[in-house]
């Protein structure tokens, strides 16, 4: 039975505490559409991505107005191309992306996320054809995001590939001015099924068409916190995890009527809690208040492992399918907290190196000076992915050389991607660790049949 | 389908009344009502049937905002089953 107060604390929820569905994302298989000929392929694209999703943005919609939750993107993955171009013959996959950005636009999505490739273990030509089309298909495109898999746990590091990524990630920055590098993610041990930008792309093993729900909710979490001050941390855990719960099981309806009303699989709910740049919508904040004076002090590593395990504990239980990165994300430029800290000084790259051993996913968001090398970037990229590879968790990496910019100016990007203070990255060599390529192998615990 | 009226704003004469004559227009059937004056504020919370609704849900949501505007007040109305996910197991 529903009291009043159930009824006003979700409103105050909504209103007051930023509580929304981050992104529902529609994942569509483009297997079937790999052609000889380019132009047919990209046409192929087109007309399967805008008939699968043509509903996507006005059912969103709906489910906003008749619910009252916003819903804040409505987003499509597709399979990673590097598979679906394969076929062409081509040196370059810009058309591609091209046409992932048109019908993106038909469909009036938001982001449309899969101009990806998986090479954790070794690059395909095709592979090698899409990572070098990057700069140029992210300079030429507004919406369409990109990812790149470098390694695994089962495959190691492909330290070629990780090499290539700097390179590529620098070429972007340079190309857009870093905007590029906003939608472009390296990762360990990438998930199929993940509905949140910059890195989602629609599996292999996924269906022909699916949906995903990202719930957020970091403002609620926050709220909760603030009633049971300087209590102990079990009570801690315990209040995140009935609030996650109450979140989730908003995304779980939420997304079962939206798989009904597309006439579409219902795939996954992540449980992730993703922060805006929004004052009172910040992860940082809340581990600021579990007691720490500004998050990246000592302490915090602690505190964001307490709050992200709770978070599954709480959500796992209201969804009847979890799946995605389900985790807290800690995207510097995204989060207000964040922002400050980094700012103060007191986070720093090495810090959120470590925070992502124990969260979803990684070294997100983060402004490096315009003058980092693309080796630099390889090695933040070679690290992040070790901790994953070790750990059997994914990491990701999206970093933005902020081109003509140093140490304590800030990169403005606008909207839900916030603005990054540049921090420091260790300016002692990497080259020639770098430059041995190879692979670096798979640790024991892949060794589990 | 059910739904929930939640109207919040400053207490005058006739808020309850002007709401349940503009959901009647609207073939809205109004199953239990709790209202209390909240920190001051005029706190209402309604649920309503809108089986026999002559009216999309757009339509009877744009005729509450109209009310909402002419009458200073925050009025909202949400399908049931989003405060039962939340709140019940």
């Amino acid at each position: 039975m529903l009291t009043k107060n159930d009824i006003l604390s979700t409103i105050e929820m909504i209103d007051q505490q930023h509580l929304d569905i981050r992104t529902i994302t529609m994942g569509i298989s483009l297997t079937d559409c790999a052609d000889a000929s380019v132009s047919r392929a990209c046409d192929r694209i087109y007309d399967k991505i805008t008939r699968y999703a043509k509903d996507l943005v006005s059912v969103g919609e709906a489910i906003e107005t008749e619910f009252g939750i916003p819903i804040v993107n409505k987003r499509i993955s597709v399979t990673p191309i590097a598979l679906v171009a394969a076929a062409s013959e081509t040196d370059s996959y810009v058309p591609f992306a091209k046409a992932l950005d048109r019908a993106a636009k038909t469909c009036g999505v938001d982001y449309l996320g899969g101009f990806s490739a998986l090479v954790q273990k070794g690059m395909t030509g095709a592979d090698e054809t899409l990572i070098r089309s990057i700069p140029e298909a992210l300079a030429e495109t507004d919406v369409v995001c990109s990812s790149v898999n470098i390694g695994s746990t089962k495959a190691g590091i492909n330290m070629d590939a990780v090499r290539l990524m700097g390179k590529v990630i620098r070429k972007t920055a340079e190309r857009t001015n870093g905007a590029g590098c906003c939608k472009l993610v390296v990762f360990c041990n990438a998930v199929e099924d993940n509905p949140f930008m910059a890195g989602a792309f629609h599996g292999v093993g996924e269906p022909e068409k699916v949906v995903n729900v990202g719930v957020s909710g970091p403002g609620v979490v926050y709220h909760a916190l603030q009633a049971v001050k300087g209590a102990p941390f079990d009570v801690v855990a315990e209040t995140v995890k009935k609030t996650a719960f109450r979140i989730t099981r908003m995304g779980q309806l939420v997304a079962l009527e939206a798989s009904k009303r597309l006439d579409t699989p219902f795939g996954i709910v992540d449980l992730s809690l993703a922060p805006t740049p929004a004052v009172g919508d910040s992860v940082a904040r809340i581990l600021e208040e579990m007691g720490l004076e500004t998050c990246g002090t000592h302490g915090t590593t602690a505190a964001l492992a307490l709050l992200n395990d709770a978070v599954k504990k709480g959500g796992v239980m209201a969804s009847s399918s979890v799946g995605g990165l389900s985790g807290a994300f800690i995207p510097v430029s995204e989060d207000e907290g964040m922002i400050a800290a980094a700012k103060a000084g007191v986070l720093t790259i090495d810090k959120l190196e470590a925070m992502t051993c124990v969260c979803s996913v990684g070294l997100d968001m983060i402004a490096v000076p315009g003058d980092t090398d693309a080796d630099t970037i390889a090695a933040i990229l070679a690290d992040e992915a070790a901790i994953g590879m070790v750990n059997s968790k994914t990491t990701a990496v999206r970093v933005l050389p902020a081109i003509g910019k140093s140490v304590g100016d800030t990169v403005e990007m606008g909207g839900l991607m916030g603005s990054a203070p540049v921090m420091p990255v260790h300016t002692a060599s990497s080259k020639a660790f770098i430059a041995r390529g190879g692979r670096i192998p798979a640790p024991m615990q892949s060794l589990k049949n | 389908m059910n739904a929930i009226v939640t109207v919040i704003g400053q207490n005058r004469v006739g808020i309850i009344a002007a709401i349940s004559t503009r959901l009647a227009a609207l073939g809205v059937d109004i199953l239990d009502v709790s209202q209390t004056i909240l920190n001051g504020s005029f706190t209402m919370v309604m649920v309503v049937s809108l089986e026999g609704a002559n009216a999309s849900f757009v339509a009877i949501r744009d005729t509450l905002n109209e009310l909402a505007a002419e009458r200073g007040l925050s009025i909202r109305i949400q399908r049931q089953e989003i405060f039962e996910a939340m709140h019940t197991v």
